[in-house]
């Protein structure tokens, strides 16, 4: 049973390569091959998650070592994989969400033509999710830690010859990198530590170290975390990533990729436990990401961006409850899950609306679209009572459990973290409401006007293939791409439900990353209550705002904090005066001390011989008599000489 | 007689010489004083021969008076082709030789 | 007596250049295919080398020694181990390459020039280039190496100032003064850097009597030859400075970019790819074995000057507006990590920094050769004349950004093997050096991207709109670079197995052992 672990990875990548090598002849057929490989690696997927139910919790790990990797002395990194509870709820999510999104793609890249490249991306961004996730060393999740870079470079770009998805796709793969020195420095502190970076060593010893050089490992870890699940400080890339096609933005950027930020947290949880310090700092972060991410997506227009600002508070909360330590881990892990499914769900319903839409993504010009696309509307609006919290879908159940555990952290921290929470609940409900009530409620502003405006950016250049400034006639999306979303909103309905009653998901994951109730100032009843009050707080002041009044279709001036939301807080131009900016000027500095210091130095010294033997040359003028004068002198100094020899 | 005199003298004369090489430009004239400056030389050879009492400093006057003939023939032959060319037997008219 | 295999290594193409260089003017074509027929061949007997050698045998092997300047103690001694063997296959491999993408490059100009290109004598000094340097990875006889250490200038300058690129934004007049300000400005380097390794050399031969590198190193080992602390530093010094400015290490590299940018890509490849890395090779196999005390004194200073390389060559080639400049200055820094790497002084530095010059051979060689493909297509090196390029040629486009990916190190790639290991090798003895290394990683994504985001992305250029896709040959040229990236990039088993024997001696040479973990984790 081993042995099917690394077909996991194999079929997408298999997929991959036939794709992206296989030319013109497969475009009639290429995307069918993507969907076939990646529902291959989720039978796989199921199989071996059969597997492992029919074992005792205990034994639910499965090893399989494929070959010697790097080997250097002491250095020894193999191709391993480990599958155990964590990671096969990582694989079916992956397999499962990114099945679907597969198909769904079939229909909404219908009109690109290059679809068959885009599955070959979708393919190796499979296959680089599940070598992260099953790895049993560090070194070999980094490898699928910049395969999912990679992947996500090439799909933000994908429309390449747009440059603003162009400069997106870098500012993606640029700040993810300086997330991913935070990983190779942890690599090489976990060398130093312990001499290998394979999980159970590392696991196992992890008691023995030192704590600063635990806390020190943890903070790097941390960095990564944040690099690639778009955490405060290194949140930046992930509102642009949405130049991206929005299957990529639904799997990539919401369902599975962001969230590998969260694993390697659990992953590492002995790293972590034994770091108190660390996990402050990765509940700080994730505290101040809920918010952040949740203020951002309130000022959006653009429904993409509005859902990133989300995804970003939503990973907020799972951080926050990884760090938090054995009381989170689990609800960390079981939020992500029940995210996946929602999260996926939104973004595919708001493609559907693109799709439909001639690709207008400025909510202000949509308005009362239930009518016009019911599957959408349903699907869409399941997600949406999933996200917010309403009782027994499936956010309820994951995210009441993070509260829970954020307050049962105990002490000042434990009530600060709390609020935190739960003033991000309202938020979260205020956005999701003013999202939806924009795109389905209220009238009908894309009538009677040009959907685009020119200077307003759009996502989806295929609409110059449908017609870009005739009015748009709304319209349901084609089975292939409703079905994905159905299957989705099943998910977000039920999935928080089936994990959380009984703790059957809390049983599972117990084995790996261990457990413990905190004590809560709090009942459980009291927790829930209050969660109910800002969300209903949350959705009233959304319908008072934008269900009560008509919505302008043009967005109004706004308050300062508005205006700096819809700047991304200003970060976006903190980094570029502060790094772009200083980055330039230090280039441009560097390459003149180039040119003129240390060439001039070079240069000089050529140029400074050249002139001593041209000053030289004057002597040889011609003038018989000159050169007379330089023998008689000569001579006259070398008696002169001879004479001072010989008196000394 | 001190031969000592004639050591003056040789000196005397080898200063007037160059003196001249330096200050004349006439061609001819520098010719002759690099002429009077080889004889002042002989003089001194065959002085030093007389008060060391060997023959050396003569057969080396001899040997200078070869040299000398020979460089007159080659030297008045330039100097007579350069007037030639230029129609002048200026030293520093012919100032070619340089890099 | 055997059969002289590594002798026939290297005279193998010296007697192909030769050759191609007799074949008459008019039949150029058959002058091609003699010099690819004969890079092949050496190829082949590269392999017999790695085949033949045995890895957990003795340090030198299938070594050849002949007296040849009995007067002085010179002897004709050749001898390789792992490190040297890895870099002779490299650069046999390279060679075939170099010469099928530079096929056209030595044409005669269309009608109307004045000027002669000898395309016999471009693939001639070519090979020559090659026997130098595989004979100077083989030679274990210091005065034998210093000589063709230094004659390899000579058809390195002609290939540099005698063949450029086809076009040049100025004419050709201009072209052809910059290109022999390169040639010039790389010989007197060069010649400088040589110069003081001669005296270096001298004063090595007036203090131990002999040239052989074994001979020495051993007697310096069992204590036989004593040096003064002051005498071995000097002596370190000369040597260094000429593989330091032949690597190039800051503050030394400004030779490169002129060199690489005048001269034709697979001339570019071989200077960065091939010649550069007998300097770093020189500072594994004569430094650290001849002087390994005046090493470890001069480690600190050397760490900081390739930590500075890194940083500085990667944020230059952040700033330049020709392609082939961005490339050079990309090298220097990919050259201060080999350097680094060799002189931290651990096992995984020294194997990542052997693993680094193969694997920087090859990317670099993709990447520029794509670049020198696309050079070719619009006749300019401006990074700004291009854009969109993706649209028109995607295979180009698709290589070009394999090359891209193989530069900033992504994993899965070959460079990451050997970036890895010298990060590691040097965080475990100094980690702050190494956490600051790891900005290079960042710097490198950034230098990359920018460039395969100006000439491939964005909206297509009217001049680049016509631009054919990769040929057949250049699609030969390419394809098994890209393989080879990806398969040692999975598998670099087969080449670690080769270097870290050698660099297991070289390390007790200059008495290091790797710094201990903190915790044992893994059972022994």
């Amino acid at each position: 049973m081993e042995n099917l672990i690394a077909l996991l990875v194999a079929a997408p990548l298999l997929g991959a390569a036939v794709l992206l090598c296989g030319g013109r002849r497969l475009d009639a057929v290429g995307h069918w091959i993507g969907v076939l490989m990646s529902t291959a690696s989720f039978v796989f997927a199921v199989i071996l998650f059969a597997d492992l139910l029919g074992k005792d919790a205990e034994h639910r790990t499965l090893m399989q070592h494929l070959w010697t990797w790097i080997p250097v002395e002491s250095f020894q990194a193999d191709v391993t994989f480990r599958l155990d509870q964590l990671s096969i709820t990582f694989v079916l999510l992956i397999t499962g969400v990114g099945s679907l999104i597969h198909l769904y793609s079939v229909g909404y890249m219908e009109h690109d033509e290059r679809r068959r490249r885009f599955f070959g991306y979708l393919n190796l961004f499979l296959a680089a999710m599940l070598l992260l996730v099953i790895a049993d060393n560090y070194l070999l999740l980094y490898v699928g830690w910049e395969g999912v870079g990679l992947a996500s470079y090439l799909l933000i770009g994908f429309w390449q010859h747009k440059p603003s998805a162009a400069t997106a796709a870098k500012k993606a793969f640029l700040v993810n990198r300086v997330g991913d020195m935070g990983l190779s420095i942890a690599i090489m502190l976990m060398f130093t530590t312990f001499g290998t970076f394979a999980f159970g060593p590392v696991f196992s010893h992890a008691g023995d170290a030192s704590e600063g050089k635990l806390t020190a490992i943890a903070l790097m870890l941390l960095l990564a975390a944040c690099g690639k699940s778009a955490q405060v400080p290194l949140q930046s890339w992930l509102g642009d990533a949405m130049e991206g096609p929005t299957p990529v933005s639904a799997l990539i950027h919401a369902a599975t990729m962001v969230t590998a930020g969260v694993y390697l947290i659990v992953r590492s949880a002995s790293i972590f436990n034994g770091a108190p310090d660390a996990q402050t700092a990765v509940t700080v972060v994730g505290a101040v990401t809920l918010l952040f991410g949740a203020i951002v997506g309130c000022a959006k227009d653009d429904i993409k961006k509005a859902l990133a600002g989300s995804t970003m508070s939503q990973i907020g909360y799972m951080v926050l409850a990884a760090g938090l330590g054995p009381i989170g881990y689990v609800f960390a892990i079981m939020h992500l899950v029940t995210h996946g499914f929602f999260k996926a769900g939104l973004f595919l319903g708001a493609g559907s609306v693109m799709h439909g839409m001639n690709d207008e993504v400025d909510m202000r010009k949509y308005g009362g679209l239930r009518k016009y696309m019911p599957i959408t509307f349903i699907t869409f609006g399941l997600g949406y009572l999933a996200i917010i919290g309403f009782p027994f879908l499936s956010g309820f159940y994951s995210k009441d459990k993070i509260i829970e555990a954020a307050f049962a952290k105990g002490g000042t921290e434990g009530w600060i973290l709390g609020t935190c929470a739960l003033v991000g609940a309202a938020i979260t409900a205020f956005y999701m409401t003013r999202v939806m009530l924009m795109t389905f409620f209220g009238e009908e502003r894309w009538k009677n006007q040009p959907t685009r405006s020119p200077e307003a950016p759009s996502a989806e250049p295929a609409a110059e293939h449908r017609g870009e400034h005739a009015e748009p006639h709304p319209h349901e999306s084609p089975k292939v791409m409703t079905i994905p979303m159905i299957v989705l909103a099943f998910g977000s309905v039920f999935a928080g439900g089936f994990f959380g009653i009984g703790d059957r998901f809390l049983h599972w994951l117990e084995p790996v990353t261990g457990h413990s109730e905190g004590d809560s100032p709090l009942s459980a009843g009291a927790v829930t209550g209050a969660t109910m009050v800002c969300l209903v707080i949350g959705v009233g002041i959304a319908y008072a705002m934008y269900g009560r009044r008509p919505v302008p279709s043009v967005a109004p001036r706004g308050s300062l904090l508005t205006r700096a939301a819809r700047r991304d807080l200003l970060q976006d131009d903190f980094n570029h005066v502060v790094l772009v900016r200083g980055g330039e000027h230090l280039t441009r500095s560097l390459v003149y001390v180039d040119h003129t210091l240390v060439d001039g130095v070079v240069n000089g010294t050529a140029a400074s011989v050249g002139g001593l033997s041209g000053r030289m040359r004057r002597l040889q003028n011609g003038f018989a008599r000159s050169y007379a004068v330089s023998m008689f002198g000569g001579a006259a100094i070398l008696v002169a000489a001879t004479l001072l020899m010989r008196a000394v | 007689m001190n031969p000592v005199n004639y050591l003056y003298l040789s000196a005397l004369l080898f200063t007037i010489g160059a003196t001249g090489v330096l200050i004349r430009r006439n061609a001819i004239v520098v010719f002759m004083c690099i002429e009077l400056m080889l004889n002042a030389c002989n003089l001194a050879f065959v002085t030093f021969s007389r008060m060391h009492g060997n023959l050396d400093g003569q057969v080396i006057a001899f040997f200078t008076m070869v040299v000398a003939a020979a460089e007159v023939v080659v030297g008045l032959a330039i100097i007579v082709s350069l007037f030639r060319s230029r129609h002048s037997a200026s030293v520093d008219d012919a100032s070619l030789m340089k890099l | 007596m055997s059969f002289p295999l590594l002798t026939a290594t290297a005279v193998l193409p010296a007697i192909g250049a030769i050759a191609t260089a007799a074949v008459p003017a008019a039949r150029r074509t058959a002058a091609k295919w003699l010099a690819l027929t004969v890079s092949l061949a050496t190829l082949a007997l590269a392999i017999t080398v790695l085949v033949r050698f045995d890895p957990d045998g003795g340090r030198y092997q299938l070594t050849e020694s002949h007296a040849w300047i009995k007067d002085f103690g010179v002897r004709y001694e050749l001898g390789v181990d792992g490190i040297a063997v890895a870099l002779i296959a490299l650069t046999a491999l390279l060679i075939p390459f170099i010469i099928l993408a530079g096929w056209h490059d030595a044409d005669p100009l269309e009608t109307g020039s004045r000027r002669w290109r000898p395309t016999q004598g471009f693939f001639a000094l070519i090979l020559g280039v090659e026997a130098m340097v595989i004979i100077s990875f083989e030679a274990t006889d210091v005065f034998l190496f210093y000589i063709f250490f230094e004659a390899m200038l000579i058809p390195m300058y002609f290939l540099i100032g005698g063949f450029g690129d086809r076009a040049h934004e100025h004419g050709e007049e201009a072209a052809s003064t910059q290109r022999s300000y390169a040639a010039v400005k790389f010989l007197l380097y060069n010649l400088v850097g040589g110069l003081i390794m001669l005296a270096a050399v001298i004063g090595l031969y007036v203090v131990a009597g002999n040239f052989s590198l074994q001979e020495i190193a051993q007697a310096r080992a069992n204590g036989s030859l004593h040096m003064a602390t002051s005498t071995e530093r000097w002596l370190f010094l000369g040597f260094f400075f000429a593989f330091a400015v032949k690597a190039p290490l800051w503050p030394l590299h400004t030779w490169l970019p002129n060199a690489m940018q005048e001269s034709t890509a697979p001339v570019a490849v071989l200077i960065t790819a091939v010649v550069d890395k007998v300097g770093t090779f020189a500072m594994l196999r004569f430094c650290l074995q001849l002087f390994p005390e005046a090493s470890k004194w001069a480690t600190p200073v050397i760490l900081v000057l390739a930590l500075i390389s890194i940083v500085y060559g990667a944020l230059l080639a952040v700033g330049q507006r020709d392609i082939k400049r961005l490339v050079a200055y990309a090298s220097i820094s990919h050259f201060g990590f080999i350097i680094m790497g060799i002189f931290a002084m651990t096992s995984q530095g020294q194997s990542g920094a052997t693993l680094y010059m193969v694997n920087h051979g090859i990317s670099t060689a993709a990447w520029m050769l794509l670049a020198g493909f696309l050079i070719s297509r619009r006749g300019s090196r401006l990074i700004a004349d291009y854009g969109g390029v993706q649209k028109v040629a995607p295979v180009l486009a698709g290589t070009f950004l394999i090359g891209t990916l193989a530069t900033l190190s992504l994993p899965g790639l070959a460079p990451f093997v050997s970036e890895f290991l010298v990060l590691v090798g040097t965080f475990t003895r100094y980690p702050a050096i190494g956490i600051i290394g790891t900005f290079g990683i960042v710097l490198a994504a950034l230098y990359a991207l920018v460039l395969y985001q100006r000439t491939m992305t964005g909206p297509v250029k009217p001049e680049v709109s016509a631009m054919p896709d990769l040929r057949a040959r250049e699609l030969v040229v390419v394809a098994p670079l890209i393989v080879l990236l990806v398969f040692l990039g999975v598998y670099p088993k087969p080449v670690t197995d080769i270097v870290n024997p050698a660099v297991k001696s070289t390390l007790s040479d200059v008495h290091k052992k790797d710094p201990k973990p903190e915790v044992e984790a893994v059972a022994k």
